[in-house]
């Protein structure tokens, strides 16, 4: 049974600020827009996706959710409970208890664990901070998180640089699971890895899921991953989501030329799949000064004198797939 | 039959590291044609980039070619000595690597470091120098050369960044272009541009390629015969499409098992255990501990490789004895 709308995402705001050089003078000059206007909900047990190149976004919109940095605008709900006016109020319990809720895996397992800590620390920090179990417990608790991921219990007493890539990726996965949380943000947790233990990540992460009935937000620019492991995508172009549909949906038909090019643009590992020559000229502009009207304009082959005006608005075009494009499947 | 342009016998290069001897290539033989694309695919240390260093004799300290033969149109590469092989560098043998920002040199300009590459071989005035990588320049697709010349690689985004050093690769016209991973670190757009770009590059030059890669995908869609390395060893040998659906080595199938698809679901199978230590490998094939399907043989001694078809040649005892999956190119 799923319940819908488990995190709400509403209209999420975040620029950067950029300041002129000078100790005395410093002026703000310009602002990133890293992310404008995103909008989009989780169930709960669903993976949900955000994809996009480097630059558009995708992992902004994750840390402004977890409320890791302060979003310029917008609202974030987590099973109803508006998160950002809860991280404002002084009640630190209450901001405790949001944390241990939402929790975060991180890209790279060699940056993300602190070297000089046993794995046993590492895992029971968040139970410590937290006072998730009782003190007798912890011990048990991490061995029984160790079991959970896939490694054994005298993996406690190690140090991380004792580890390969995928089981210290399948550490990190373990610390975040410790305080049992309900949400958890995937920030292309195998990217770092390599093909036969991506396999592995993956698997695990899938099945965690199921058994513990978690919702994932996975971020990753790798598609072919996205298709593997999420029930619902959103594609994201310069600080804005393009389209969003169910997986099978998006990758069969997609309709947004972006998501059109960035399909096509995926090597399939099977040589008797026709690759097509690559559609794309030109690079991602400025998220600075991006383009006016719609974002990806510049690059589009089917761009009027009105996508150059008129920034489209994501509407839903068929059950469950929205779409801001005004020239839909043009292609 | 087509003209072999490289051969490779036996390669073995070590590291002579403080916690023992690395054996990053170890016993490495296979042979480049003229004008074909050869992907050489394998996981992260199974000896793909030590052997194209070792091929253009650039292996880093502490590391060593310890024995082996490299061939180049029938001359033996080893027997050079480093004045011959400055020249050969560039000139036949070029290589282009997995992140274009640190193989620039920042402080000059792409145009000095063009000229670099064009003056170091033969004497060119600077008129003709500036003609010449003006025409590169074009030729990889850099709009507004006569300006952007002049930058600085910091000033130039990923994908135009690789494009420069595909310029300075190609400076020489060489006869066999290694390219190391050279999409991995930019976005699959922009990586779907260089990859046109080096097959037209390719077509128009009449050059091999030696595209070396992790990435199925891009195997797939790139050449015409595949080498697999596994931990320092050749596992298989084959044209892409009998690789792709008639894998011969269990370590070839499982690769292909465990990597998903754009184009569809599918149940990833799981390669179990970890890639090998490679101070103390595994006794006999290097991949026995992690395969279903390993013998006591398997155990004692490395498996050679051997021709089960014409132009496919695998390193594995149980070939005949294993029905293995490949990809099918129809859903599952």
């Amino acid at each position: 049974m799923t319940e819908e709308n488990f995190l709400q995402v509403k209209n999420l705001v975040k620029y950067f600020p950029i300041y002129s050089r000078g100790v005395l003078t410093k002026k703000q000059v310009g602002q990133v827009h890293a992310v404008d206007g995103v909008s989009f909900n989780i169930n709960k047990q669903e993976t949900f996706a955000l994809v996009g190149e480097s630059g558009c976004g995708k992992t902004t919109t994750a840390r402004v959710i977890l409320n890791l940095i302060e979003p310029t605008s917008g609202e974030v709900l987590l099973d109803g409970e508006n998160i950002f006016e809860k991280f404002k109020g002084s009640d630190k319990k209450e901001k405790l208890k949001l944390r241990r809720k939402m929790q975060m895996i991180f890209q790279n397992p060699y940056g993300s664990l602190d070297p000089r800590m046993t794995i046993c620390d590492i895992i029971s920090e968040p139970l410590v901070i937290h006072k998730h179990v009782a003190k007798e417990c912890r011990c048990e608790r991490v061995y029984e998180l160790l079991k959970l991921v896939g490694l054994e219990e005298y993996h406690a007493e190690r140090y991380p640089h004792e580890f390969s890539g995928g089981q210290r990726q399948r550490i990190c996965i373990a610390r975040a699971l410790a305080v049992e949380p309900e949400f958890i943000v995937a920030d292309e947790p195998v990217s770092s890895l390599d093909v036969s233990i991506r396999a592995q990540i993956l698997n695990l992460l899938a099945d965690l899921q199921k058994s513990m009935g978690l919702s994932f937000l996975y971020i990753s620019h790798d598609l072919s991953s996205v298709r593997q492991i999420s029930q619902r995508v959103a594609v994201m172009y310069l600080g804005e989501i393009v389209e969003l549909a169910e997986t099978d949906e998006l990758f069969d038909n997609p309709l947004h030329p972006y998501t059109q090019a960035l399909i096509e643009a995926v090597p399939i590992p099977d040589p008797k799949t026709k690759n097509v020559k690559a559609r794309l000229r030109g690079e991602v502009p400025s998220p600075i000064n991006p383009p006016l009207g719609c974002r990806f304009n510049p690059r589009c082959t089917h761009a009027t004198a009105a996508c150059r005006e008129k920034k489209p608005e994501l509407f839903e075009v068929d059950k469950g797939h929205f779409l801001a494009c005004a020239q839909p499947g043009q292609a | 039959m087509t003209e072999t342009l490289l051969k490779v016998e036996g390669l073995k290069t070590y590291f002579y590291t403080e916690a023992g001897i690395v054996k990053a290539v170890d016993g490495v033989s296979f042979d480049v044609r003229k004008g074909e694309t050869l992907g050489l695919v394998g996981e992260s240390g199974s000896g793909k980039t030590v052997t194209s260093l070792s091929v253009l004799r650039i292996v880093p300290k502490p590391g060593r070619i310890v024995e082996g033969k490299i061939e180049l149109k029938g001359e033996n590469l080893l027997a050079k000595s480093e004045k011959e092989m400055q020249s050969i560098r560039g000139r036949e043998i070029a290589m282009i690597f997995q992140d274009p920002s640190s193989s620039l040199v920042p402080v000059y300009t792409v145009e000095t470091q063009l000229r670099d590459v064009l003056s170091a071989h033969e004497k060119i005035s600077k008129d003709d120098a500036h003609k010449k990588i003006l025409d590169l320049m074009n030729l990889v697709g850099i709009p507004e050369a006569e300006i952007r010349m002049r930058e600085f690689p910091h000033q130039f985004s990923g994908g135009m960044k690789q494009r420069v050093a595909i310029a300075r690769a190609l400076a020489l016209e060489p006869e066999l272009l290694f390219a190391d991973e050279p999409t991995t670190a930019l976005d699959v757009t922009i990586q779907a541009q260089v990859l046109d770009l080096l097959e037209d590059l390719k077509k128009k030059m009449g050059m091999s390629l030696v595209m070396i890669t992790h990435d199925m995908g891009i195997i797939a869609k790139m050449t015409s015969r595949v080498v697999v390395m596994y931990a320092g060893n050749v596992a298989e040998i084959a044209k892409t499409d009998d690789l792709y659906y008639r894998p011969r080595h269990p370590y070839t199938a499982l690769l292909l098992a465990a990597v998903p698809r754009l184009d569809r679901k599918k149940t990833l199978s799981i390669i179990p255990g970890n890639i090998p230590n490679l101070i103390e490998p595994p006794s006999g094939c290097r991949f026995h501990p992690r395969c279903e399907f390993a013998t006591k043989k398997c155990e004692e001694a490395p498996p050679v490789l051997e021709e089960v078809e014409p132009d496919h040649f695998v390193a594995c005892y149980e070939w005949k004895n294993i029905t293995l999956k490949g990809e099918t190119g129809k859903n599952d």
